[in-house]
């Protein structure tokens, strides 16, 4: 037996460790990239692809309530059974497409609504000391970092009959019955615009602040009236921070589901609201999958022209 | 000329503040309201709030919540600020356009689509993986973390992309490993952001009915969930005083970092 050499020795646990850091470091930037990556394609690109995959399957009673498009028969055919009939269904019933229809012209109306209010407030914010800046932004987030549902909510307590804009119309006397002002379209586009309107502000506010005071000034030295300088320069050079607003607001909008259960009438057809109903209550997978994928055509455009603003406004 | 302007003005902003904040204002007066009609004033009481405490539902619910906020703002960060970090400062890579537009997409996605999707994945896991068995604070809390990994990573990308990248390079040309100078310089420079985004993601978990209710199981109902699920049946002062506590809470945070904010852009001035 010879002595063993007395010298220090790493335990072989370290050096595995050590080597593995190598190989980390070796693969750091890949595996770095890798994390984002791979969660969204677990957790948002795989599951979109199941929302495409089972629109082509039958509905079927049974737990998951779908059939399975890709069979084996006998264990030699390959059976794909593609079932068209959810899309077909949703072209030959009109709800869905009236659906459709009214989720864009509320959301859309919505959208020009909050518009038009939020320019303004937008427009004064940038225009403030930067002192009174802080506290205007502050009071445009805080209702955004409060519950979303709640704000909702605090329109039906206002918008009711016994409300408190229908109870004080009585009291000054200018109507004898209450107004329906609550579940109806009206009510609806109301609740988006409240909900969204700091998603409108703030893009408009950053596009806004970022507009060079020398410009104007060349302007007015130049003899330009100041409404004219507001469409000559402002306006166009706010337009960015327009369109991602929104973009902001429209595309939620559409497939928005909280504010016409709770806001609309039973009349209301949101596509969200149809969504939901299809698959909670008529437990009809396949069709909801379906009217999901018709909901992402219609809004990828809109979709791709938000991430270019974003893209361009970090990369430009 | 000028002081119709200032006064249009004025005006705009007196009507946009008050209209985004008297809702607020009229639900917590009501939750003061001594009658059970949530609209009809008949003197005040704090009986709600006290019958608040004694309701075990929504004790349980807030708990559940409060535990899956954390998770998921927690996550979120730790994801968000690698992916801020890999799109602020590996400019090139493949599929480098397409991870932006994968990881901005939630932003945007209706929450009624995401969380069909999602609930769609953990069935198909189910059965292939064998997990997850039953959906419940967990499958909630992953899709919390898919949603808020966005806006953590877009507050992060922005400060990434806002600050000095040169004190970065000058500790690696001075020898320190990547790793090193990322703990070291990075990370201290976008804490603020970090906390911010963390704050978001806590709200945004805390707040989510849509995506809850899709990937919910038996015996798990969130705060959202159960207070929805009340307000669809109309108004209830128990609820208002519930919705009022939450909007304190939240208001004093937004007040506090305000503050801190206020502080720091004097200090700066002070400093130049």
């Amino acid at each position: 037996m010879t002595p063993q050499k007395h010298s220090f020795s790493w335990p072989t646990w370290a050096k595995t460790l050590a080597n593995v850091l190598r190989l980390r470091q070796f693969f750091g930037k890949a595996s770095v990239i890798a994390l984002p990556y791979g969660w969204h394609l677990v957790f948002f690109l795989v599951p979109f692809c199941l929302v495409l995959k089972i629109s082509f399957s039958e509905s079927i009673i049974g737990a998951p309530p779908y059939a399975d498009i890709v069979s084996w028969v006998d264990n030699t055919f390959l059976n794909i059974r593609l079932n068209l009939e959810n899309y077909t269904f949703l072209l030959e019933d009109t709800l869905y497409l009236d659906a459709y229809l009214e989720s864009l012209r509320v959301s859309g109306l919505a959208t020009l609504v909050s518009l038009c209010l939020a320019y303004p407030i937008a427009y004064n914010i940038a225009k403030a000391t930067p002192k009174m800046r802080i506290v205007f932004l502050c009071l445009i987030i805080l209702p955004f970092w409060t519950s979303f549902l709640i704000r909702v909510y605090a329109w039906m307590g206002i918008l009711s009959p016994q409300g408190l804009i229908n109870s004080f119309l009585k009291w000054t006397g200018l109507i004898e019955s209450p107004l329906t002002l609550l579940h109806n379209d009206f009510a609806v586009c109301l609740g988006i615009v409240y909900s969204y309107l700091p998603f409108m502000i703030l893009p408009l506010y950053v596009a806004l602040e970022k507009i060079d005071p020398s410009l104007l000034e060349a302007a007015h030295d130049l003899g330009c009236k100041p409404m004219k300088s507001f469409f000559k320069v402002t306006l166009p050079l706010s337009l960015r921070g327009a369109v991602a607003g929104s973009m902001l607001v429209f595309i939620p909008g559409v497939g928005e589901y909280i504010i016409p259960e709770l806001l609309g009438g039973p009349d209301s057809i949101m596509i969200g609201k149809i969504l939901w109903g299809e698959f909670f209550t008529n437990r009809d997978w396949p069709l909801a999958c379906a009217l999901a994928m018709a909901l992402l055509v219609l809004l990828v455009l809109p979709i791709t022209i938000f991430q270019k603003l974003l893209s361009g406004q970090t990369e430009g | 000329m000028r002081q119709k302007r200032s006064f249009f003005s004025l005006s705009t902003m007196i009507f946009g503040y008050a209209f985004l904040y008297l809702p607020i204002v009229t639900l917590i007066v009501y939750s003061f309201n001594a009658g059970s009609h949530v609209t009809v004033w008949e003197g005040f009481s704090t009986k709600w709030y006290k019958a608040l405490v004694h309701n075990d539902a929504i004790l349980d619910a807030t708990w559940l919540s409060l535990r899956i906020a954390f998770c998921a703002a927690t996550f979120s960060v730790v994801i968000g600020v690698v992916g801020g970090f890999v799109l602020a400062r590996y400019r090139r890579f493949k599929g480098r356009t397409f991870l932006n537009s994968l990881v901005t997409a939630p932003l945007v996605m209706p929450d009624v689509m995401t969380g069909l999707a999602l609930l769609l994945m953990f069935v198909f896991m189910a059965r292939e993986l064998g997990w997850p068995l039953t959906r419940g604070g967990v499958t909630i809390a992953l899709g919390h973390i898919t949603i808020a990994i966005a806006y953590v990573l877009v507050i992060v990308r922005t400060r990434l992309l806002e600050m000095d990248h040169h004190i970065e390079e000058a500790a690696l040309d001075l020898g320190a490993r990547p790793f090193k100078v990322f703990m070291m310089i990075t990370l201290p420079v976008i804490s603020p952001s970090i906390a911010a985004g963390w704050l978001l993601a806590f709200t945004l978990s805390l707040d989510d009915v849509i995506l809850a209710s899709f990937l919910s199981g038996p015996g798990s109902t969130t705060l959202p969930m159960l207070i929805f699920s009340s307000v669809r049946f109309g108004v209830s002062p128990e609820i208002n005083a519930l919705a009022s506590l939450i909007v304190c809470l939240v208001a004093i945070g937004v007040l506090i970092s305000g503050m801190v904010m206020y502080r720091r852009l004097r200090l700066k001035k002070e400093k130049s």
